[in-house]
């Protein structure tokens, strides 16, 4: 090890925000030459620490229309830009599934249904949100994971009020267009990550961030997910990982503004 | 072969009723001063097919929309549009929400006079739950998939906004991303193309001439024309006017206000009041 500080003093230190981005980081981890799509900020630091990392194959966007050559330096910089993808090109490239994305939801389920479009009855929304932007075609193209910064049974409900991102039991249900090429990979979260490996693809908890304990994040849930007899503790940050966030990803410290510490 | 236009003469051709695509993207190069002479007019009744942005919540606003086609709304650097959910949420126009890939199939199906075009997207979703016109197709070949058949976005008119363009109606697009202003003028009757700036001659690189003239119909000069969105590499958004029509949109009254001192008169005076708001943003 050649980190300046030792690894475990370090990782002593991490802060939840920092652990939820190294989670994050997670879900591209075996992932080759293909786009880590994000939204929201914690996924966009982890896509980036993947990158420099483990998986430094991973394609990464500016979040409008050219793929970064490296993850680090000024946005208006023409300089990183190893290519070019427009609006049109970034939904050719998810059709041909040459990607993972990372996206947020209002509300999810016990298979994986995401909600991004509204809140409430569709034809007549309680609260009206984004609309159901890509979710669908994400879904069934290639593998998705979620990122939600504030675990609550408000978030993972018993039924989502409107299917944007596909699920596992819509997608069976479906039949073989949509089952094809689905996968949803991760759902990270503030307390804990979750995975679909179970028989029927139902939430399972993963592990649980370091200091949150198994009751607490089902208190938090809104269905019972599956629960193995031994939950594991969501790894900590290497020394090298945290100098990474620290110094040269997030210097200002915007994972904090998207998680409670 | 001159298809200048004024705003005026443009608003005057759209009629009430009309299905009415809006290039741009979201908060992202829209053509902002077509969408604000319409509001100079009682056009209403209108069908608009957009990815929306402040184009979709001005048109709702004023009640011209009865029906949204569209993938999203969205301000951008701020995620939800504050006049297209209160229209949601008031039941006050139609939605059709689609996926952002069955909205390029459904333009570009137009674009190619043909019915439909098949895509993964939406299966397994509630997009065709809450849109009983949406049907599938069957795979004729050995898979024999059954896929969404996205159906054709045929357009009355179109309205986009790009850096350059010249008299006779041919379009430069100068930024990263030219999202589907040509599909949208391929998909419609009528085109009509604002720019920042006519010009004689096109410079810069040909992949980006992007709008042919066979497929527009008026041309307008409108410097500054898709504020307060960003028309890059002339300008970005003007995110301290986009924050002061979302702090406006969330009372009726500062909605008033802010209609009387924005959007009361022509497009100069829309844009004196906006250099006049950037001054004082400026001494505060």
């Amino acid at each position: 090890m050649t980190a300046r500080v030792p690894a475990a003093a370090d990782a002593a230190r991490a802060t939840r925000a920092e652990v939820c981005v190294v989670a994050c980081a997670e879900v591209w981890r075996g992932d080759g030459e293909v786009l880590a799509a994000t939204a929201g900020t914690v996924p966009a630091l982890g896509a980036r620490l993947a990158r420099l990392t483990f998986s430094p194959r991973l394609l990464l966007t500016d979040g409008e229309a050219m793929l970064l050559s490296t993850p680090v330096g000024a946005p208006e910089d023409p300089a990183p830009a190893e290519g070019w993808l427009p609006y049109r090109k970034h939904l050719s490239l998810a059709a041909r599934g040459k990607r993972h994305m990372m996206m947020g939801a209002s509300q999810l389920d016990r298979y994986g249904n995401q909600n991004i479009s509204c809140i409430g009855d569709w034809a007549r929304p309680r609260r009206q949100l984004l609309g159901a932007r890509g979710a669908p075609s994400n879904t069934v193209n290639h593998p998705v994971s979620y990122w939600v910064p504030r675990h609550s049974p408000r978030v993972f409900v018993p039924r989502v009020d409107t299917v944007s991102g596909v699920g596992y039991d819509r997608a069976a249900e479906a039949g073989p267009a949509a089952a094809r090429f689905h996968e949803l990979r991760r759902v990270v979260t503030d307390l804990a990550v979750f995975d679909f490996a179970t028989p029927d693809h139902r939430m399972r908890l993963a592990s649980v961030h370091p200091g949150v304990s198994v009751a607490q994040v089902c208190e938090q849930t809104g269905f019972e997910p599956a629960v193995p007899d031994q939950v594991p503790v969501t790894r900590e940050p290497t020394g090298e990982e945290l100098r990474l966030l620290r110094e040269v990803l997030d210097p200002h410290g915007n994972r904090d503004r998207e998680v409670r510490t | 072969m001159d298809k200048s236009l004024s705003l005026a003469g443009f608003a005057a051709r759209i009629e009430s009723g009309m299905t009415v695509g809006i290039g741009g993207w979201g908060a992202r190069r829209k053509p902002m001063a077509l969408v604000r002479a319409l509001l100079r007019t009682d056009v209403a009744d209108l069908t608009v097919v957009s990815c929306g942005g402040p184009d979709v919540g001005l048109l709702a606003a004023a009640g011209r929309i009865s029906k949204l086609v569209a993938p999203f709304v969205t301000l951008d650097s701020v995620p939800l549009e504050p006049h297209f959910r209160a229209a949601r949420e008031a039941g006050a126009l139609e939605f059709e929400e689609w996926d952002e890939s069955m909205f390029l199939w459904g333009l570009t199906a137009a674009a190619h006079r043909l019915p439909f075009m098949p895509v993964r997207a939406g299966i397994g979703s509630d997009i065709p739950r809450h849109n009983p016109r949406l049907r599938t197709v069957t795979s004729p070949y050995q898979d024999g998939e059954e896929l969404l058949a996205a159906p054709a976005l045929t357009l009355d008119v179109t309205l986009v906004h790009l850096n350059r363009a010249d008299v006779r109606g041919n379009g430069q697009s100068l930024g990263p991303d030219p999202f589907f202003d040509d599909l949208f003028t391929e998909a419609a009757e009528h085109t009509y193309l604002s720019c920042e700036r006519v010009v004689d001659h096109f410079t810069g690189p040909p992949q980006s001439l992007l709008v042919q003239r066979q497929n527009v119909t008026g041309v307008l000069h409108t410097p500054r024309g898709a504020h307060f969105t960003a028309c890059a590499p002339d300008y970005g958004r003007d995110e301290a006017f986009q924050r002061a029509y979302l702090r406006a949109a969330q009372d009726p009254d500062a909605w008033r206000r802010f209609e009387e001192h924005f959007l009361a008169g022509d497009e100069h005076a829309y844009q004196r009041a906006v250099d006049g708001f950037a001054q004082r943003e400026a001494t505060v």
